[in-house]
């Protein structure tokens, strides 16, 4: 493997090596690698490009990497995967894509992630986006990815989604339905700089007595970009639910946070809160007489903000 | 050592704030007090650069230091806890303390800096600094900071506001500790027996000016004549005396 596909990797799914458990490595629209294990499968799909993981109930402590990388100028990848996760699971999934762009033609990866979480299986998800480029490659990195979360009775998801660097547009839709008991937890953060776009558009439709979703968004526009944020939680049953969109910007940058909330019950407790403001001049104050400098005041509150 | 010549201060809306304040700050622990509002905090401010003064100049051992930035300032032996702390989302305990020490603080360091201002290591470390943690824990890991960087001069605002009467007394004791062992020049702002009582001088600011700069026996009867406009706590405790 060439050494900017070994720094992506690291990059989107923090691996030096090929990993332990399952795994399945797609580079410039090719499954480059892949491992299965006894409970865990990975079949490529007949009709469309993209794969189904299949894991069987009651597997504990197993992980899975799908990490992809789009190195080649020009190239439009499209995937599907769909996530089968057996009843009474509990697993670990990575995924992830980098591009790194060295041409002038645009390079893109579309993904569609369906999970089917089993009854009380437990899954955390984590997915980072991350673009980079030869210095004189004028081509544009984008990205949509789509996810959508069926939980069933008592399952529970926590998924962490980043976007930190190099993607100059992407469009992310998540969409989960989440039956009795279902849990789902999600956290995103986003930055852009220069004259990037991110929209993100969540949707939470809370079907089942007593399921819960929060999610926890931070977000960092800097320079020219721009960012639409869109969160619905809708409770159509006992529920409870919360979604907060937390930005700096900065620059000339444009921010746009929508949450929004819909109770076809009494007994559905939502709650959303926005805000978006700049860095608080305190806080770049505070850590100046710690001895940094304003730029690396500016860093450290950043990194931390998005951590 | 640090000299204050001729220090005005003037807010945009022409507020004059302090008025010609001039100071030698040359003594091991100096406390400042005053009633509300006289311009504590504003000298303080003025002193770590994050004020600049509308005229006089700024000393620190002999070197104008007027024009300095805060991060200058702060590199030259400055610091200053605050009087109100400041939180932050995303950054923890651990982090902002290895950032006041200019390197990554070892377990053993923070349990020996947070426990002198009464708090766990263990509990606190991984906890962000925002409005999770309680006034009185914020106004403690903000001094547990100022004693992390170990500066030539730091300058605490009110080290005892908000925090409980248990955890004051082992206070005194820290900074009792630090003019017996002269590690640098501590200046303090506070309206606190206690802490006046070891001073070696006090400075008594009064709608910001020096009303008087001496020992605290020959300052400590100034503010008692000034007692029944003044309204604070030093003043009630010392009648009870
Ligand atoms: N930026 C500012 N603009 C206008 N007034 C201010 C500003 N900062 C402080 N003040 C006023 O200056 C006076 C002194 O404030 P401060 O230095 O905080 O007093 P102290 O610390 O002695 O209680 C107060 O009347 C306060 O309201
Ligand atoms: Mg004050």
């Amino acid at each position: 493997m060439k050494t900017i596909e070994q720094n992506i990797l690291k990059e989107v799914a923090g691996l030096d090596a090929l990993p332990v458990g399952a795994y399945n490595i797609r580079t410039n629209g090719k499954s480059a690698a892949r491992n299965t294990t006894a409970n865990i499968d990975i079949v490529t799909k007949e009709d469309k490009p993209g794969i189904d993981i299949i894991i069987k109930p009651g597997t504990i402590n197993e992980s899975v990497h799908i990490p992809v990388v789009v190195s080649q100028a020009g190239l439009k990848d499209m995937v599907y995967n769909d996530f089968f996760i057996g009843e009474g699971s509990d697993v670990t999934i990575v995924a992830g894509c980098g591009i790194h762009s060295c041409g002038d033609a645009d390079s893109a990866h579309d993904g569609i992630h369906t999970f089917y979480v089993g009854k009380n299986a437990k899954i955390r998800y984590v997915e980072k986006h991350y673009g980079e480029g030869d210095a004189d490659a004028t081509g544009k990195r984008l990205m949509n990815p789509t996810t959508v979360v069926h939980l069933d009775e008592g399952a529970q998801m926590m998924m962490e989604t980043s976007q930190i660097a190099g993607i100059d547009d992407t469009n992310r839709v998540t969409e989960a339905d989440l039956a009795a008991g279902a849990k789902l937890e999600i956290r995103d953060s986003i930055m852009t700089t220069g004259d990037q776009t991110a929209d993100a558009y969540f949707t939470a439709d809370l079907n089942g007595e007593d399921c819960s979703c929060n999610i926890i968004s931070r977000t960092v526009a800097k320079g020219n970009s721009k960012q639409h944020y869109t969160s619905t939680l809708n409770g159509n049953a006992r529920c409870a639910g919360h979604t907060e969109c937390d930005s700096i910007i900065m620059d000339n940058a444009y921010v746009h946070a929508a949450p929004q909330l819909s109770a076809a019950t009494t007994e559905a407790s939502l709650i959303h809160e926005a805000a978006i403001g700049k860095i608080a001049g305190e806080q770049l104050i505070k850590l100046m007489t710690l001895g940094l400098t304003e730029e690396e005041a500016e860093e450290q509150i950043i990194s931390g903000f998005l951590k | 050592m640090l000299e204050l010549q001729n220090i005005s201060y003037v807010t945009e809306d022409g507020k004059t704030i302090l008025k010609d304040i001039n100071a030698k700050i040359d003594d091991h622990f100096v406390v400042i007090t005053g009633p509300n509002g006289s311009g504590k905090s504003t000298l303080a401010k003025v002193i770590a650069g994050i004020n600049k003064p509308s005229s006089g100049r700024i000393l620190l051992n002999g070197e104008d230091i007027t024009d300095l930035s805060i991060t200058e300032r702060a590199n030259k032996g400055i610091s200053y806890a605050f009087q109100q702390p400041v939180r932050f989302k995303g950054l923890t305990v651990k982090d902002l303390m290895s950032l006041a020490a200019g390197k990554e603080a070892s377990l053993n360091e923070l349990c020996n800096l947070l426990s002198e201002v009464g708090l766990c290591a263990k509990d606190y470390i991984n906890r962000d600094l925002d409005g999770s943690l309680s006034g009185g824990e914020l106004k403690r890991i903000e001094i547990a900071m100022a004693f992390a960087r170990n500066s030539a001069l730091t300058l605490f605002d009110e080290p005892e506001a908000g925090i409980d009467l248990w955890s004051f007394q082992k206070l005194i004791r820290v900074f009792e500790k630090m003019v017996a062992g002269n590690d640098g020049n501590i200046l303090i702002i506070s309206h606190q027996e206690r802490i006046i009582d070891i001073a070696d001088k006090v400075l008594y600011l009064k709608d910001g000016q020096v009303a008087k700069y001496d020992t605290k026996e020959n300052v400590l009867p100034e503010i008692m004549g000034g007692a029944a406009s003044a309204c604070s706590v030093l003043t009630d405790k010392m009648k009870e005396d």
